[in-house]
């Protein structure tokens, strides 16, 4: 059994066009997801979009409808959850209430009579710093602490696959910050491969090498935390990972490396390598942060682009920087984030004002242009039921 | 749910330090009522099982005096029953747990997407208790009896001697103890099954325990609770019980309960003294076992 001893090292994870369809709605559809031994993935999405039932697809918690999951390159598709080299740090840690911090922890040894089961224990206690606490029990633990013995309770089994399911969601924020810098040293000195499911963006930019970005049971996009946030490809991406300004506009001119669109009579270009469309109705966005807020009406350059005059309509200061939001007439809000140079903001409320930002921070979206960029909640009862049709017809199909 | 009642509860509740008159005005009636019906009968119990026979020698009457001689002839005469009482309480209780344990994790587990198959199966475990006792236990006399289709039919299927009997036997006896207590099992069970996190099972399964592991190291002990008050609830009125064993109902004159002789001897023999100190003796041996059992199964907290 593959279990049976320690892992060397962290495996591959595989999902190949995995299904999972509950009564009413489908939790996931063909997903396929490669997992690089060792690394540190994170799936990142809001609550429903699958990613909890993923993790749980992998540990074996719950059956695939259809698709196969591959760990290390063995098929564990059809085995049970205690035959998996897979452990999991639940979302409410679920320690065993009835028994000692120790026992809690040296559980999954001695389900495998691994020697040494206590003192092995004592030892993944000591690499959370809570051997002291061993003899306790879960209840009489601070929040933090239970999260560290969770943690400590799947490490201790070496694990090919390590499964978070979102552990530090339930910490106040600076023990999390502290977490997740722990998490991520003793996924470095473990060398163990990490799944890490989370709807705190932050979270899986900071800890991750790779994020996946789920939405309604698909991965929208995946890559380097870096490269999701400079070049998303969906709107929902850019959204849902941190903010963005987006704008609709038809191709109004192209040249060999940039493309223009006319926003509300005004001429904006992006670069063609950051464009992922170069005609018809486009997309495209950039950050917040990219924006400067003019008092004056600036000059337009060949490395800028323009929108204004807007008025400010809202100004919330956060000490290091201040959010503003200009109403363009023709385009909605912007949102610009501009930090605090001078004393107290830059732009008063009501001030007419104009945004700039250079030419190469722009990006081009994938999506076809729609009138809702953002997600929209598919619990509705109209929803069940066309999705409820749907697997219905597709039976028949198949019948 | 209103069930949760015979659970007992795990999380210690803040007990309020402050000595208050009006708390001591509210607890009266109830200090009242313990004494008056508890402790005075309790008292009266000790005196009159310490009793001689009076002096004038009419049956049935009798002096008080320090006759701790009574408690020797009990268990001299008696020591078959007494045995005989708690090893029939014992078997019921083992064989109602092992009959109520999958019916409550059922109720309580299994059917909780179906909140309306759990409270229909409720029902039909409380459903017994609409009709009495005794009757109930009448029917099973009849449906035992050596004229009823089930003994006529496993006669002839030769599953049982032509001249055997059901009724009348410890089999019966303890059949019937079991079918009537088994409620009393099933609901502190379903009370504590019905809160079990799910997730501490997953966890288990997550940590290399085969389903069987999970039971034995997860579920069992997180139902504890309700493993022991169902036993309690079970034990104490099986080993004093006097219906199903007594000659009337499913038992014989190879049956006798503790409860039957505390019976004659009060209301036949007349024998005051000796029914007084053997229901001494019954509460003695069940707060002993009772004592051992809960501090076994590690719940003090029952006590």
């Amino acid at each position: 059994m593959a279990t049976a001893a320690f892992a060397e090292a962290g495996a591959d994870l595989e999902l190949v066009g995995v299904h999972k369809r509950f009564p009413g709605f489908t939790a996931i559809e063909d997903l396929s997801l490669t997992i690089p031994a060792g690394s540190f993935f994170a799936l990142l999405g809001p609550s429903g979009c699958g990613k909890t039932t993923t993790l749980r697809l992998v540990a074996g918690l719950e059956e695939a409808t259809a698709g196969r999951i591959l760990i290390g390159g063995k098929d564990v598709t059809d085995t049970k959850p205690f035959q998996r080299p897979v452990n999991t740090v639940f979302q409410s840690y679920a320690l065993f209430p009835h028994m000692s911090i120790i026992e809690n922890v040296a559980f999954g040894l001695r389900r495998r009579r691994i020697a040494d089961a206590t003192a092995k224990a004592h030892e993944a206690l000591s690499l959370v710093e809570l051997d002291h606490l061993a003899t306790r029990r879960p209840s009489q633990l601070s929040g933090g602490q239970q999260q560290r013995v969770a943690l400590a309770r799947a490490i201790v089994n070496r694990p090919a696959l390590l499964l978070l399911d979102e552990p530090l969601g339930a910490l106040d924020l600076k023990l999390r910050r502290q977490m997740q810098l722990e998490l991520k040293s003793i996924q470095e000195e473990v060398g163990l491969t990490f799944l890490h499911v989370t709807h705190d963006q932050e979270e899986a930019m900071t800890m991750a090498d790779t994020v996946a970005v789920m939405n309604k049971g698909q991965i929208e996009q995946l890559g380097a935390p870096e490269v999701l946030y400079e070049l998303p490809r969906t709107a929902f991406v850019a959204n849902f990972l941190g903010q963005s300004n987006l704008f609709t506009g038809p191709v109004a001119d192209t040249t060999a490396d940039s493309i223009s669109v006319n926003i509300a009579g005004s001429k904006i270009v992006v670069p063609r390598a950051r464009a992922k469309r170069h005609s018809g109705q486009v997309t495209i966005g950039v950050r917040p942060e990219k924006l400067s807020l003019h008092l004056t009406a600036p000059e337009k350059t060949a490395e800028t682009n323009v929108l204004g005059p807007g008025r400010v309509i809202d100004v919330s200061f956060s000490g290091v920087s201040s959010q503003y939001i200009v109403a363009v007439p023709g385009l909605g809000s912007i949102i610009v984030f501009a930090q605090n140079m001078g004393a107290g903001p830059m732009a008063p409320e009501g001030a007419e004002t104009w945004v700039s930002w250079k030419v190469e921070h722009g990006f081009g979206l994938e999506d076809e242009a729609s009138a809702a960029p953002r997600f929209t909640a598919d619990d509705d009862t109209a929803t069940i039921a066309v999705q409820k049709k749907r697997a219905l017809m597709s039976e028949l199909e198949e019948a | 749910m209103a069930f949760s009642a015979f659970a007992t509860g795990t999380a210690r509740e803040q007990v309020p330090r402050r000595k208050s008159r009006v708390a001591l005005l509210l607890l009266l009636p109830g200090i009242l009522y313990l004494v008056l019906f508890f402790l005075v009968p309790l008292v009266s119990l000790v005196i009159t099982s310490l009793q001689a026979p009076s002096a004038f020698g009419d049956v049935g009457s009798y002096q008080t005096a320090f006759n701790w001689n009574n408690y020797v002839v009990s268990i001299t005469q008696y020591g078959d029953q007494i045995v005989r009482s708690f090893f029939y309480a014992v078997l019921a209780t083992v064989f109602a747990l092992l009959f109520s344990y999958p019916l409550a994790y059922f109720i309580g587990v299994t059917a909780r997407p179906w909140p309306l198959l759990q409270n229909l199966m409720l029902v039909l475990v409380i459903a017994p208790f609409f009709i009495s006792f005794l009757l109930r236990t009448l029917a099973w006399k009849s449906l035992l009896s050596d004229e009823s289709g089930f003994v006529t039919g496993l006669k002839a299927l030769s599953l049982l001697a032509p001249d055997a009997h059901i009724t009348g036997t410890p089999v019966a006896v303890v059949f019937g103890l079991t079918y009537n207590f088994i409620p009393f099992m099933t609901l502190p069970l379903y009370a504590a099954l019905e809160r079990l996190d799910t997730q501490y099972l997953e966890a288990g399964s997550d940590l290399y325990a085969r389903p069987s592991t999970v039971f034995r190291k997860v579920t069992i002990p997180l139902s504890m609770p309700g493993i022991v008050s169902g036993v309690l609830l079970t034990f104490i009125p099986a080993a004093g019980d006097y219906v199903n064993a007594s000659r009337e109902f499913l038992g014989g004159t190879g049956t006798a309960m503790m409860g039957n002789v505390i019976e004659s001897n009060f209301l036949i023999l007349l024998n005051y003294p000796a029914a007084a100190s053997l229901s001494i003796i019954l509460m003695v041996v069940i707060l002993a076992i009772v004592t051992a059992y809960v501090r076994r199964s590690g719940t003090e907290d029952l006590l």
